[in-house]
């Protein structure tokens, strides 16, 4: 089948690429694009692992096919680091051992971003909340809601 | 996953689309179902017509007391609506407690209504807001009562020519009380067993109308007529409360499936009422 060209805007840069219209957009990062952060777990919108921020706000990019990204913002885990520096977030979960097996991660993390981008002193509930789309197979939730936290203390700290 | 492909900007462009006979398209809005049952291999469509992006069918508007939300407004933009919190309390507390975070930014209320699934989780708050679903197609426009457009298990009214375009309703008055209250196997990402979505109108300290509605417990979303008229002219004491429970699981006449039994759904629907009510009982 003919493949299109889509334009979008992928971790703050213009990208142009070629795909077929029923890849997904989970598909099209991962195999056309060389991003392997989002990660293909249920591949049903269930697990939450290949979460990516369209426009913005989570989603699962599953369930989002090539063509409807056209002119949209994407944002994955690889765009969080500025290259010197990891994202507060990113540190926070290495400093409290929040990770295990790790597959969860660019997702929790992706979701967790996106509720700290609207809210920098969420509670314990709206942390849950938050991340209610995101499975951890190690089920390690404790210290993944105790590195949110972290993170937000530090990035409200810096504001100051 | 494999398909033809074509997207169209504008309900006219849609309209047009629909008009060719086509066994094999289906219509791609959030995605959220759609493509996971392309991916469970339930369906396999030849075609997608993709309306995700047709701007005038994401507007969330009111004219004269009548809200209208367009087909493709999302289940978390309902959620955090200010004007819907006002006016639609228990639709926003139901797209509120829909899917996850992730599935309400891509799900549509529009896609809720046309998969008609009796555990849609936005229909028995549309039930007791009294709302009508307008069907477009290149003949014009024509607008149908929910409980009409709902048919049976997955079966709605709409007609393959026809696009969903809107779901119009009035919004709630300022006596006007109401809910969404559901149970799953967990709080996210969990298909409803059973959900009580109610609206009462209260005067002086009595009900002056009920509406009552029950998802997920038979093959369509269903009213409680019995106990709404009991309700009618009852203050909201606690014993009010339980009679009403009492004849709400009475009414339900649930189903026995994969998710849950009927014994338990029955209960579980008059209990989700009698909470809700309670809830109203001691914010007034």
């Amino acid at each position: 089948m003919n493949e299109i060209t889509v334009k979008f805007t992928l971790n703050g840069e213009e990208v142009s690429i070629s795909a077929p219209p029923y890849f997904t957009l989970l598909r099209l990062l991962r195999e056309r694009l060389g991003l392997t952060g989002a990660k293909p777990g249920c591949e049903r919108g269930e697990c939450g692992a290949c979460t990516v921020l369209l426009d913005g706000e989570p989603v699962t990019s599953c369930l989002v096919l090539v063509p409807q990204v056209e002119g949209r913002r994407v944002d994955t885990i690889e765009g969080l680091s500025d290259g010197d520096h990891l994202h507060p977030l990113q540190q926070a979960f290495i400093d409290e051992s929040a990770v295990q097996c790790g597959y969860c991660i660019p997702g929790m993390i992706i979701s967790a971003k996106s509720l700290l981008d609207n809210n920098d002193s969420p509670t314990r509930d709206e942390i849950k909340r938050a991340i209610s789309g995101n499975i951890c197979r190690c089920t390690g939730y404790v210290k993944i809601i105790r590195a949110v936290e972290v993170a937000a203390e530090r990035m409200r700290e810096d504001e100051i | 996953m494999k398909f033809n492909y074509q997207r169209v900007n504008t309900v006219s462009e849609a309209l047009e689309a629909l008009s060719g006979n086509n066994e094999t398209r289906k219509i791609l809005a959030g995605g959220t179902d759609l493509l996971v049952m392309i991916q469970e291999h339930l369906i396999s469509p030849g075609e997608l017509l993709d309306i995700s992006g047709i701007e005038e069918l994401k507007e969330i508007g009111e004219d004269d007391g009548m809200i209208r939300l367009g087909a493709l407004v999302t289940h978390g933009r309902i959620a955090d609506s200010p004007l819907l919190r006002e006016k639609a309390l228990p639709l926003v507390e139901s797209c509120g407690e829909v899917g996850s975070p992730q599935i309400r930014n891509l799900g549509t209320i529009g896609g809720n209504l046309v998969m008609a699934s009796p555990s849609g989780d936005s229909i028995p708050a549309l039930y007791v807001l009294g709302a009508e679903v307008i069907l477009a197609s290149n003949e014009g426009e024509r607008s149908i009562p929910i409980e009409e457009f709902l048919i049976g298990v997955k079966k709605s009214a709409i007609r393959s020519d026809e696009l969903l375009v809107a779901v119009i309703f009035p919004g709630m008055g300022a006596d006007d009380r109401g809910f969404f209250r559901k149970l799953g196997q967990r709080k996210a990402l969990a298909i409803s067993k059973v959900s009580t979505a109610a609206i009462v109108s209260l005067r002086d300290g009595v009900i002056a109308s009920a509406r009552i509605a029950l998802g997920a417990v038979a093959t369509t979303v269903i009213r409680t007529p019995r106990t709404e008229s009991f309700l009618v002219g009852q203050p909201l004491t606690p014993e009010v409360i339980s009679e009403a429970a009492r004849l709400c699981s009475e009414e339900s006449r649930a189903i026995t499936d994969i998710r849950s039994n009927a014994a338990y759904r029955d209960e579980m629907a008059g209990l989700l009422l009698s909470r809700g009510l309670a809830e109203i009982a001691e914010e007034n």
